[in-house]
């Protein structure tokens, strides 16, 4: 039992993950989107759409240093369990109460703005519930475990355990004795990462940062996949960079 | 030197009727759709009114197209790019449904499946977002032909600007319309905030498009566009915009809304233009200067340094003949009486207007004097500083002196070509006074008077290198997935609104013909009866070869199934 839900199902929902990307990307650049709403209502999500999506960027940031980072490399740097504690507390709380909020507003924008719940698919339906259940999870551990409950350094067990599914030496043991409220959190979290690649969480993978960089205007061929564009390409390839390099 | 072509458009405002055929038949071929019910590629306004959506051009509040920075340097008037993307997950300066207006449908089936009774059976409307009832309140021409009026007046984000009295006085007088389609601009401020690089301005022809597969949705486009004319699709979560038909234009015949246009007011041409100067035209610092510079953009097709620069940049001579044979090159740039609209956005926008001298007419002739005068003409253009000033606010960023030179032009035609009429005699005078010889005013009046369809759609076309292509085109579709552009209003709505003779509503003989009014045009079951079998005629089930050539695959395959052909009745 142990090795099914700690080493089988966490492999099989990460290659539903990896795959699923894959697959989605290949086939369905189309469906490739974030669905916004905001044409059918604009006030409540501009309230709650930033709280939202800042807070939960903090909260995976969070996530990987928690998770990702042994606890021997931060106290190589000198910091104790107590300061790490204290500020992946403090923070966590913070942002996790900042992306609880938003996710609140955001979801009573949903349900009460007939447009929105109108344009809400099945598929977001089981997306919202798992992304609830993970959040309201976390936040019992943030707060439940270690602010109220006098604290459980996960980083002695939950930390290596995920990290042992990536160096392929998965210690599934680890998990065992680990309180519930982390066991049911993994696992939601495993649900919605193998469910991910199937709904509109795509859109996470198309941040545009490239857009930082790139020139304003995009100039294209009719068909840049077809070779008798080739007689274009020498005069047609500068004006396409040609307004960004002289900006 | 950087020579680029452009497919350009200019519209003569003086001939539209506002009979919006343009927009009824460019929404039947490309909005008709769920997720762009409330989307005109092309719409006709009213002006003085609010346009579409209500006062776009008000900048201050939409923050659309580009300014100039502290630098004097161009930059997106909605902010930096680090700006634009901060704001990505809630975009403040988008405009929502309500501010275009509510799409709606009216519940036929109650009409229809109504049992026998006392009273009338009613055809509520019914939201086609939500699908529930609805009040109307608004639509994409509700202030048509009130050209301001009582409720509307001072809602004209560009009387705003002109004084109090001027303004109701303008009211009182005046009215015109105001077709806009995408602009398909030289330095396109839509494709500039798209974030995904999914806009992009085609090489070949100038069409700005939206890549369908690449688009996130991010909608920073919608507010980029100062016209207002990239469309949120609320179904596929995607931008659209008007494609200067360009499946059309490839093979040379022109957009759908120039081609139905009833006034034949529509002109379309290549222009070839300097790329590497666009920039630079953009950025000049006074708004004023902004319509000069753009002209300044434009080379001359017939210069030999330019064909021979546009060889070299391996543009085809076809699309150089084209450029030389141009109707928008002329009325353009040799004799100036068509003018951008709304330069001061900095787009460097490619449909242009002719403004319309018929105000300045009706209002000479209501007083008494002969309006087609040239002296009378020309006096009223210059006392008139009304409409004149109403123009120059949409096409000029304000500076009369252009919008009154192209008035003039229009004027010394009339008089020149009346006088022709009368068999009086011509006076020279008369086009000298506007800088053109009275051939020129001639050649003019034939362009924009009697002017036949290949003199005012000059398009080359991009077939003959891929004939492959489009044949390919033609018989195979990515976009034709649910909810993508390839599907049908009739797919999309039917579902819900049962508009269809499929619901039990028709004679059980008739069960599987089509309503005409929902026919999407791919499959021909249910629209004719049942082949005879023992029939000698056999051309009734074979297409003939147009049709075949534009028949959809999937509309071939649902022809070849039987399913739902109805039975013959003999």
């Amino acid at each position: 039992m142990t090795t099914v839900l700690w080493m089988t199902v966490p492999y099989v929902a990460l290659t539903s993950f990896v795959l699923g990307h894959v697959w989605r990307y290949r086939h369905d650049q189309f469906g490739w989107t974030t669905r916004s709403s905001q044409l059918h209502e604009s006030r409540l999500l501009r309230l709650g759409s930033p709280m939202f999506h800042f807070g939960l960027l903090a909260v995976i940031g969070g996530h990987v240093l928690g998770i990702a980072v042994p606890a021997s490399w931060t106290e190589a740097l000198g910091v104790s369990e107590f300061a790490y504690h204290l500020v992946s507390v403090s923070a966590g709380t913070l942002s996790g109460l900042v992306t609880v909020a938003g996710l609140a507003i955001l979801l009573y924008r949903r349900v009460t703005v007939p447009a929105v719940r109108k344009a809400t698919t099945t598929n977001d339906k089981i997306m919202y519930v798992l992304l609830t259940t993970a959040i309201a999870t976390g936040m019992l551990n943030t707060v439940g475990s270690n602010l109220i409950g006098g604290g459980y350094d996960y980083r002695a067990t939950v930390s290596p355990w995920f990290r042992g599914l990536f160096t392929i030496h998965p210690r599934p043991e680890l998990m065992v004795g680990t309180p519930v409220s982390f066991q049911v959190h993994n696992l939601v979290v495993l649900a919605l990462l193998a469910l991910w690649p199937y709904t509109r969480l795509v859109h996470v993978f198309s941040a545009p940062l490239g857009y930082l960089v790139r020139p304003y205007v995009v100039y294209r061929g009719r068909d840049p996949r077809r070779p008798d564009v080739r007689r274009y390409a020498r005069a047609w390839q500068t004006p396409s960079s040609t307004p960004a390099a002289r900006r | 030197m950087r020579v680029m072509a452009q497919l350009a458009m200019v519209m003569n405002l003086d001939k539209c009727i506002g009979c919006h055929t343009c927009s009824v038949t460019c929404k039947q071929a490309w909005t008709n759709r769920g997720g762009v019910e409330y989307v005109w590629f092309n719409n006709v306004e009213t002006r003085p009114g609010q346009g579409y959506p209500r006062q776009y051009q008000d900048q201050r509040r939409w923050k659309g197209g580009w300014t100039l920075n502290k630098r004097g340097r161009l930059t997106l008037r909605s902010g930096s790019r680090l700006k634009r993307l901060l704001n990505i997950f809630a975009n403040p300066d988008l405009p929502t449904v309500a501010d275009y207006y509510e799409p709606w449908t009216y519940d036929y089936d109650n009409l229809l499946s109504s049992p026998p009774s006392d009273t009338t059976p009613v055809a509520r409307p019914k939201s086609l977002i939500t699908g529930e009832d609805t009040a109307v309140t608004w639509g994409a021409n509700w202030d048509d032909d009130l050209g301001g009026g009582p409720s509307q007046v001072g809602r004209d984000p560009l009387l705003a600007r002109v004084s109090e009295q001027v303004k109701l006085e303008f009211e009182r007088t005046f009215m015109f319309y105001l077709p806009r389609i995408c602009e398909h601009c030289l330095n396109p401020s839509c494709a500039a905030s798209c974030p995904s690089g999914a806009i992009y301005k085609r090489t070949e022809d100038g069409i700005v498009l939206v890549d369908q597969d690449r688009c996130r949705g991010w909608r920073q486009c919608v507010t980029g566009c100062p016209y207002k004319k990239v469309y949120f699709n609320h179904r596929t979560g995607k931008a659209e915009k008007c494609t200067f038909c360009y499946p059309r234009v490839e093979v040379g015949i022109p957009t759908v809304c120039a081609e139905t246009c009833v006034g034949r007011l529509r002109y379309i041409g290549v222009l070839l233009y300097d790329a590497d100067a666009v920039l630079e035209a953009a950025s000049v610092p006074h708004d004023q200067d902004l319509y000069p510079a753009q002209l300044g953009v434009f080379l001359n097709p017939h210069d030999p340094r330019v064909v021979a620069e546009a060889e070299r940049a391996g543009i085809s001579q076809e699309w150089i003949e084209a450029a030389q044979a141009s109707p928008v090159y002329r009325l353009i740039v040799d004799y100036q009486v068509a003018l951008p609209l709304h330069p001061e956005y900095r787009t460097m926008p490619m449909v242009w207007y002719v403004p319309p001298l018929s105000p300045v007419v009706d209002v000479l002739t209501s007083t008494g004097h002969d309006g087609e005068d040239a002296g009378n003409l020309f006096g009223a253009i210059d006392a008139l500083r009304i409409p004149v000033e109403y123009l120059a606010e949409l096409f000029t960023a304000g500076d009369v002196g252009p919008v009154r030179a192209a008035l003039r032009r229009l004027a010394a035609m009339r008089a020149h070509m009346r006088r022709i009429n009368l068999g009086e005699e011509t006076r020279p005078d008369i086009a000298e006074s506007v800088g053109l010889t009275p051939a020129e005013i001639e050649a003019m009046y034939r362009l924009l008077a009697i002017a036949k369809y290949d003199q005012r759609y000059v398009i080359p076309s991009a077939a003959g290198a891929d004939a492959h292509r489009l044949d390919a085109l033609a018989t195979g579709c990515s976009l034709d997935s649910e909810g993508g552009p390839g599907m049908t209003a009739f797919d999309a709505i039917a579902d819900r609104f049962h508009l269809t003779d499929t619901n039990g509503a028709a004679p059980d003989d008739k069960a599987g013909r089509i309503n005409l009014l929902n026919w999407d045009g791919r499959s021909t079951t249910g629209l004719f009866p049942a082949k005879q079998t023992n029939g000698p005629d056999h051309a009734a089930d074979q297409p003939n070869g147009a049709n075949q050539a534009g028949d959809h695959p999937h509309g071939a395959d649902r022809a070849a199934e039987p399913a739902n052909a109805a039975e013959p009745t003999r």
